[in-house]
């Protein structure tokens, strides 16, 4: 259980987050068939694999599971503290309902979580790198202050603070908050990377052949880092992951959702530790640990996969 | 046709322009339809600086820059457009001016969505041919291609064949022979010569003081972001004024004359001028003194100006960097 109780959410604490090591932006992915190419390499890489199939097979647990339940996850459906049975696989809480139909609940919140809180990230993150990178100047310097000023506020600390005074209490409200505390990483490292390539000619080629900043951004900056932007997006949807079941284990999360994070809020509440109800804290405890223990396996993995020079030949 | 008056270039470094790095001085230069301008300068004399000022790739940080007598030093994102369908570049590095990821067709499409939308693609393509043939390329070789699997020589012509695809009237060059070989060098600077027949002016940016002199109708010599000396290429290069212009010459072979002679005439003119500043001896003649001529130029450190010695060759005070003492002065 402590493996899903960090102390420092990575999500919020920027300082720890793993940095991704990128393919050099000069090392220019080339070649035809770009494209299946890394498909091919991806593929072959048992990392990226198996972090693949372990996120894959939640997910689809997390949206196909609903079908197949009797009940609702908050529903007092059965004997209350039975062990893991073929009615309820997972077992009941002291309460008497079904753990099982409460994990596949948490599961969708958990990727929601995820994919909301590392897509608000990303966007706010990547967008002001891109902007301070190339425009430079003032305004680079400006942004850079406000990245700098994000980045030492210990985000975790005021999340706290807002779920408790704003009550946050729906989980796309939790990733925006969430998102708004972890973009400075990104912003730093899109901006760095835009910052080099903005020096090469072909910018100011473009820039002759009459096309606007947007344009350039999108159509000549942004493709030469597609797998760098990939990766760091894997990574804020694990942090993001952690931070919100961080938050909704000390008790600050959603209240009108089911989540991973606040089954084991209500175990640890209800005793399940000393009543022996393993069934009730180990399925979201190990839930969490492997969706984001697999996204940052895979994230080791794709890094191989972009950056040639790390292939294993 | 292109006149730059007074263009100043300060690089802000450091954090809140801290420190300032003054790449281009006041420098003043025009080009004309139908003749090439060379720039000639050492490395980080600030040529590529002034090329991009040319083409509002960089902001100039003083002074005037006019086009056909409209001025032109600042252009909002649509008269900038304008302004590039009369004046492109071409880039000293041929690798980077092309992105990587792209084949280099889309150089060429990225030129055709943005200025000739409405033209079909079969005219497109002629076009695209013609202008290809101009730098004898072969589309067949080069179009499909990706950056990397072309030589340097063949992605610097593609450039010049993306200029031409724009009917302009001023091209930037900026050192755009220096990653050829010889062969293609010829080739590349026989095309320029001809675009200059079609009535093109060239500004012609290069170390190389031989290659000034093979294609240029007039020279700027530039020196740490000062002009030094410009005028006519033959002039120039028969009467050399400036120290640094003199020091530069003495490293170029010449052809039509032996070692010798070269020496001689040049030991004639040190002996000529040493200990002299022809610059600030026009100043005084003109009853200016060199103390008065620096308040007249509005506090700018005296000697970055230029005296005409003779008809169109202008000559600057003969320190070199601009934070010397003029050898005259002692
Ligand atoms: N973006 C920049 N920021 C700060 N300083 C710069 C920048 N670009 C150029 N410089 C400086 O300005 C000076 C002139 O540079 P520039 O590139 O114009 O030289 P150059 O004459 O083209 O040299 P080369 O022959 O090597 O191409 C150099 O001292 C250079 O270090
Ligand atoms: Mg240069």
């Amino acid at each position: 259980m402590t493996a899903t109780q960090p102390t420092a959410a990575p999500g919020t604490e920027a300082g720890e987050q793993p940095a991704v090591t990128g393919p050099a932006v000069s090392g220019g992915r080339k070649a035809q068939g770009d494209v299946r190419e890394t498909l091919y390499f991806a593929l072959r890489n048992p990392k990226v694999l198996i972090g693949l199939v372990v996120v894959l097979g939640f997910l689809l647990l997390g949206l196909l599971g609903p079908l197949f339940l009797r009940h609702a996850p908050m529903d007092y459906a059965g004997p209350p503290m039975a062990p893991p049975s073929a009615d309820f696989p997972f077992g009941t809480t002291t309460f008497g309902q079904d753990v099982f139909a409460q994990f596949v609940a948490g599961l969708r919140s958990t990727f929601l979580v995820g994919l909301l809180g590392g897509g608000v990230a990303a966007v706010i993150g990547m967008t002001i790198g891109f902007v301070a990178g190339y425009r430079g100047g003032l305004i680079d310097e400006l942004l850079n202050m406000l990245t700098n000023v994000v980045l030492v506020i210990p985000g975790f600390v005021v999340l706290i603070i807002i779920n408790a005074y704003l009550g946050v209490r729906s989980v796309p409200m939790q990733a925006l908050y969430i998102g708004i505390f972890t973009w400075p990483w990104v912003a730093r490292a899109v901006r760095s990377q835009t910052l080099s390539l903005r020096s090469r000619d072909f910018i100011d080629l473009a820039r002759l052949s009459g096309v606007g900043v947007g344009t350039i951004l999108r159509r000549e900056v942004a493709p030469n880092m597609y797998s760098y932007l990939f990766m760091t997006f894997v990574l804020l949807f694990g942090g993001s992951i952690l931070t919100a079941a961080s938050l909704d284990f000390i008790g600050l999360g959603p209240t009108n959702a089911m989540s991973l994070g606040l089954m084991m809020n209500q175990a640890v509440q209800w005793s399940a530790l000393h009543l022996g109800l393993w069934w009730w804290f180990i399925p979201p405890g190990l839930g969490i640990t492997l969706i984001v223990g697999s996204l940052y396996i895979m994230n080791v993995g794709l890094d191989e996969v972009f950056n040639p020079k790390l292939r294993e030949m | 046709m292109l006149t730059l008056d007074n263009l100043d270039k300060v690089y802000r470094t450091g954090t809140f322009g801290t420190s300032d790095l003054h790449a281009v001085r006041q420098v003043s230069l025009d080009v004309q339809r139908g003749e090439v301008v060379s720039l000639i300068g050492e490395s980080g004399s600030g040529k590529s600086t002034i090329g991009k000022m040319v083409l509002h790739l960089l902001d100039s940080s003083g002074g005037t820059m006019t086009f056909d007598g409209r001025d032109v030093t600042k252009l909002g994102f649509r008269a900038r457009r304008e302004y590039y369908r009369k004046v492109q570049g071409v880039f000293q590095d041929p690798f980077s001016s092309f992105n990587p990821i792209y084949k280099v067709d889309r150089t060429f499409e990225t030129l055709r969505r943005s200025y000739f939308p409405r033209v079909t693609g079969s005219e497109w393509r002629s076009r695209l041919d013609d202008a290809l043939a101009a730098v004898t390329l072969e589309p067949d070789d080069i179009l499909g291609k990706f950056p990397h699997q072309l030589s340097g020589g063949q992605l610097q012509r593609l450039l010049i064949a993306r200029a031409l695809l724009l009917d302009i009237e001023l091209l930037v060059a900026d050192e755009i022979i220096s990653m050829l070989d010889a062969s293609t060098r010829i080739d590349v600077l026989n095309l320029l010569g001809e675009l200059k027949g079609r009535g093109l002016g060239i500004l012609f940016v290069t170390h190389d003081l031989s290659l000034g002199n093979y294609v240029s109708d007039r020279v700027v010599i530039l020196y740490k972001g000062r002009v030094v000396e410009r005028g006519e290429t033959s002039a120039v290069f028969d009467d050399p004024l400036h120290p640094y212009t003199r020091d530069l010459l003495a490293s170029v072979p010449h052809l039509d004359r032996t070692w010798d002679e070269v020496e001689a005439e040049e030991a004639e003119r040190t002996q000529r001028l040493a200990g002299r500043c022809l610059y600030h001896e026009a100043i005084t003649a003109q009853g200016r003194s060199l103390g008065e001529e620096a308040d007249a130029a509005d506090g700018v450190p005296d000697g970055v100006g230029l005296v005409e010695y003779a008809p169109g060759h202008f000559v600057g005070c003969f320190r070199k960097a601009a934070e010397e003492k003029c050898p005259a002065a002692t």
